[in-house]
């Protein structure tokens, strides 16, 4: 296959900078969707696990990058390595556990046996291969790997630029999203999952949008307590913003408030997080502690969207992984606070099951107006979707244009970071 | 197993197994202010994800007291939530009752096979369901139901609509 297909030589055609069109074949073009997944994922950094996932030597999980299934995994001594699921022999895949722990991966089809850092270790009757087969040349397909605070990012391209600078203006998003272990680590506690007939930039651009809040997550507003559901109306307050932090990342602040939670900490205990405090305060924990693990634990006041796959959302993780143009799979991870107060754990996982996942009152609501947009580019092909929001009244930020908390600013610096790398 | 237990037991069977059923043929009515009578106050309504029985410690799909059982059927109710208005039709039977407990709390486990439909396409579910029912005089109330997907920890879809 060609990647310089003339058919995408149009890139504005896809999409238009000075107004912010998106052309509907973005969502539809299976063709287009095989140049993204060249381009784009195997290009560029993709996240695919958080350290604390990997807890031991050997600990190990089942991830994606693109389409290609890898293995993250935490050798001997402590580095954590990403490889293509797929025994050098005959392609088999070596894994099909999803997590564990290992000392090793064996081929089930002839048994070659590979380290935690991928290497060919050993292989049934060698000497059918000649003499000069060279063990270190058959190991798994490593692909380089990087962290920045905990996040484990991966990537085919040995010429792409260091993780921190691909992170840019998002590094200190990233470590104030952090702040919610409430002075412990944060620890990935467990995972939702739910696949949506939806093209994956569908769901890169719903982590940015705070328009559709009030609209699709009436009913989640509908079941909080009235303080929680004044903290959520940040598009009626308006306080807010939406900012580019470049490289197609972008932060959505809706409760400004919460952006720092090592601040505050003398703000008065929310009526819902009381019950909580007390618990804590009969555990033995000081007062000072019990008011940072309460500010804590409702999560942080922002959403942070990294392109091209993961984003940083108030309180969890969420992934996509797409699957097919109109495929694409979600994994939403509840977060917690390390070796913290199991009362406050217990109190992130029932927030995470309230809004996330197949069940909660929010996510179900996502998945439906995900499909319809799906469903909805099947007519009218020629009609431009729109994410020129709040260009109106964009100001220059920090790191980038910034807009109304209801701007799609951030959709704009997704599709500009889009275009940039299509066209290299 | 003298006679009188032998029919105890098959008395309980047919009991539990329409308690069930009953509770089966509810929810693809979808008249859950029937299935809200069915329940304890103290009783939990769970899906968990992984292989575990502390459900309060780990992450579930739901794991519903009162408060989020009532909530949950409010917002399925009002008509706000795009997912459950309309929400997905669904057909399902409960079989292969096994008794576990028959003392006391009565523990009956089961096989659910769902089947939904929305937007012209349909999926397939099948669940393992335990039962923890109480007597009373108004018959069986639920302590517990726990519905473990079979795919629970796997890639599932939305859902609008009860197991």
């Amino acid at each position: 296959m060609s990647l310089d297909m003339p058919k995408f030589s149009d890139l504005d055609a896809l999409y238009s900078t000075d107004d912010a069109k998106v052309g509907t074949s973005m969502y539809e073009d299976p063709e287009l969707f095989k140049v993204e997944m060249e381009k784009i994922f195997r290009r560029t950094w993709v996240w695919v696990g958080h350290e604390s996932e990997f807890p031991d030597k050997g600990s190990f999980k089942l991830s994606n990058v693109g389409l290609e299934p890898v293995i993250v995994v935490r050798d001997r001594k402590g580095t954590i390595h990403v490889m293509v699921n797929r025994c050098r022999h005959r392609a088999a895949t070596v894994c099909e556990v999803k997590k564990g722990k290992t000392s090793s991966f064996q081929c089930p089809y002839h048994g070659w046996g590979y380290g935690l850092d991928g290497s060919l270790r050993a292989l049934p009757y060698p000497e059918q291969y000649g003499d000069d087969f060279n063990k270190e040349q058959h190991g798994l397909q490593r692909l380089r790997t990087e962290i920045y605070n905990g996040m484990v990012f991966a990537t085919f391209n040995e010429e792409v630029e260091p993780l921190v600078d691909f992170l840019a203006g998002a590094k200190k998003w990233i470590d104030l999203f952090m702040k919610q272990g409430g002075g412990f680590p944060v620890k990935v506690l467990g995972e939702h999952q739910f696949s949506v007939p939806m093209n994956w930039k569908v769901q890169l651009e719903n982590t940015t949008d705070a328009y559709h809040f009030p609209v699709v997550h009436k009913s989640f507003m509908q079941s909080l307590d009235g303080q929680t559901e004044e903290m959520f109306e940040f598009l009626e307050t308006g306080k807010g913003f939406v900012e580019d932090l470049g490289n197609g990342h972008s932060v959505m602040v809706m409760i400004p408030e919460l952006v720092d939670l090592d601040e505050n900490l003398d703000a008065p205990i929310p009526d819902r997080f009381q019950e909580l405090a007390q618990e804590l305060r009969d555990e033995g924990y000081p007062d000072d502690q019990v008011r940072k693990i309460v500010r804590a634990v409702g999560g942080a006041g922002f959403n942070l969207n990294l392109f091209p796959n993961v984003a940083c959302s108030m309180a969890f993780f969420r992934v996509l992984t797409p699957k097919s143009v109109t495929q694409t799979d979600i994994r939403h991870l509840a977060l917690g606070m390390e070796s913290g107060p199991a009362s406050a754990n217990r109190m992130r996982l029932r927030l995470h099951e309230h809004f996330q996942g197949p069940m909660g009152f929010g996510s179900p609501d996502d998945a439906e107006v995900w499909e319809r947009v799906q469903r909805g580019t099947v007519g009218g092909g020629e009609l431009p979707i729109l994410v020129n929001r709040g260009m109106v009244d964009e100001q220059q930020g920090v790191d980038g244009p910034r807009g109304h908390i209801s701007a799609e600013t951030g959709m704009r610096a997704a599709y500009h970071m889009w275009k940039r790398m299509m066209s290299a | 197993m003298n006679e009188l237990s032998k029919i105890d037991t098959a008395t309980l069977l047919q009991d539990v197994s329409q308690f069930l059923w009953q509770e089966a043929d509810i929810l693809d009515r979808k008249d859950y202010d029937a299935w809200l009578a069915l329940w304890l106050t103290d009783g939990f309504y769970t899906l968990p994800i992984d292989d575990t029985q502390d459900f309060d410690n780990t992450l579930n799909l739901c794991h519903d007291n009162d408060k989020m059982r009532r909530d949950r059927i409010e917002r399925f109710q009002r008509g706000f939530s795009i997912s459950s208005a309309p929400p997905a039709d669904t057909i399902r039977t409960v079989s292969r009752f096994v008794i576990d407990k028959a003392e006391g709390d009565v523990v009956v486990r089961s096989a659910e096979h769902l089947i939904e439909n929305k937007f012209g396409r349909q999926r397939v579910w099948a669940a393992n369901l335990t039962h923890t029912l109480v007597r009373t005089d108004q018959g069986f109330r639920i302590r517990h139901k726990v519905a473990r997907l079979l795919n629970s920890a796997g890639m599932l879809n939305s859902f609008s609509y009860l197991f």
